[in-house]
């Protein structure tokens, strides 16, 4: 149900964007999401179907580029790669973490007409 | 519904009454893309071509939150966005909450809810205004739907509004609503790894009730653990346990509540006749 909102989201930007940049289909959609973000990818693409269905962006394509997750670990005092937010550190296992990045959640581009 | 603003012909409903159109709408519903002379393909003479926005998805959310942020920010308010999963204690807290410090400072609350005006006549039966938003299939509030219900409620400068969200651990984490904290409400019955299940609303949050804990005789709910957890997530989260039904607890979230409201009031211009009670 995350993804519903998200996509609902992704919906209100392209519809403001159709008036700023004066267009009326959206063909494709190119995301940025986070591999931190918490985003279910299977999901996202599912609901964007959905909520898109009779709008300006009625069967575009859903382009989804994943981004690493990356963390600052106050222990190791150094920048570690994770998987999943709230993991703990692979080097030391501590829990004090501060996401660097990877929990992007970005409309990058559109092909439109 | 109306996807732009989740308004107007929409299920979202302020106090049982179908959102006012009160805003401009720029688009136009139920467009028949592909048709006419306008959107005529000849071969090999595509129209199509690539723009960049680079915006957040939630940048819109995010937009009317800070305009309420704003709002707040000018009148001294202090609000607080509650949270929790359905049947946690959120109401029960806030007619408690209402009743011990209407005497303090003037209160005021929104409640969401998918359906029902149940709460907000709960609330109104302690004598503090309530405004219900229903959001249908929504499972969350958003930002725009707080914009437009503040409106209605016309809010005395330097008084705290509390917020019930609808009643789910995952989306309102991802909507700002322009509140000071999110409080997160867990009842004891519900489990003591709801913050490892649920990370986004525990991260998101910077005050944890474990309510309900007069419960905690007859449950095996460790609570060193519920707490350990949750500051796994967020080291800095504070936590008060506390229960509606016995009251114990209710004074450090009291105490809670009145300092964060004092610090909603500092150098706030319309907040210096007032001194602070
Ligand atoms: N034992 C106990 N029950 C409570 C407490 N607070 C609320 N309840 C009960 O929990 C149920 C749901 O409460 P409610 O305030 O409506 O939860 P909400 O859905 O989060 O608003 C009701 O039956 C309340 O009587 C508490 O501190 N202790
Ligand atoms: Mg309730
Ligand atoms: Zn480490
Ligand atoms: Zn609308």
């Amino acid at each position: 149900m995350h993804e519903m909102s998200l996509c609902e989201g992704i919906l209100q930007v392209l519809e403001t964007e159709s008036q700023k940049q004066g267009f009326d289909c959206v063909k494709n959609v190119w995301l940025e999401i986070g591999d931190l973000a918490g985003v279910e990818t299977e999901a996202l693409l599912f609901c964007f179907d959905a909520v898109t269905r009779d709008s300006l962006a009625d069967r575009a394509k859903l382009n989804i580029i994943h981004t690493p997750g990356s963390a600052w670990c106050l222990k190791c005092a150094k920048n570690v790669s994770v998987k999943q937010r709230f993991d703990e550190c692979p080097q030391c296992g501590s829990y004090q973490l501060q996401v660097t990045g990877g929990d992007e959640m970005r409309i990058k581009e559109l092909e439109v007409e | 519904m109306c996807t732009v603003c989740g308004c107007g012909e929409g299920e979202t409903k302020i106090e049982g009454e179908p959102r006012r159109h009160d805003h401009h709408h720029h688009h136009e519903h139920g467009h028949d893309y592909g048709e006419g002379p306008a959107h005529a393909h000849a071969p090999g003479m595509s129209q199509s071509r690539m723009v960049q926005i680079e915006q957040d998805i939630l940048g819109k959310n995010n937009e009317y939150a800070m305009a309420n942020r704003g709002y707040f920010l000018q009148k001294g308010m202090l609000t607080l966005n509650l949270v929790s999963s359905p049947g946690s204690g959120k109401t029960t807290l806030l007619t408690s909450t209402l009743n011990e410090l209407k005497d303090e400072f003037p209160q005021v609350v929104i409640e969401g809810d998918q359906q029902t005006s149940n709460d907000a006549e709960r609330i109104r039966e302690t004598g503090v205004a309530a405004i219900q938003i229903n959001t249908g299939k929504g499972c969350h509030l958003d930002a725009h739907q707080v914009g437009h219900a503040v409106d209605h409620l016309d809010a005395p400068d330097t008084s705290v509004l509390y917020i019930e969200n609808v009643g789910n651990l995952v989306c309102p984490a991802a909507f700002d609503l322009g509140e000071a904290h999110k409080v997160a409400i867990l009842s004891i019955t519900e489990g003591e790894d709801k913050p490892l299940k649920y990370p986004d609303m525990f991260h998101a949050a910077n005050l944890l009730l474990l309510s309900k804990i007069d419960l905690l005789p007859h449950l095996d709910f460790d609570v060193g653990k519920c707490i350990e957890y949750a500051q796994r997530i967020n080291p800095g989260i504070k936590v008060i346990q506390l229960s509606g039904k016995t009251g114990e607890g209710m004074d450090s979230w009291y105490r809670w509540v009145r300092a964060n409201r004092q610090i909603a009031m500092i150098d706030c211009p319309v907040a210096q006749s007032d001194g602070g009670a």
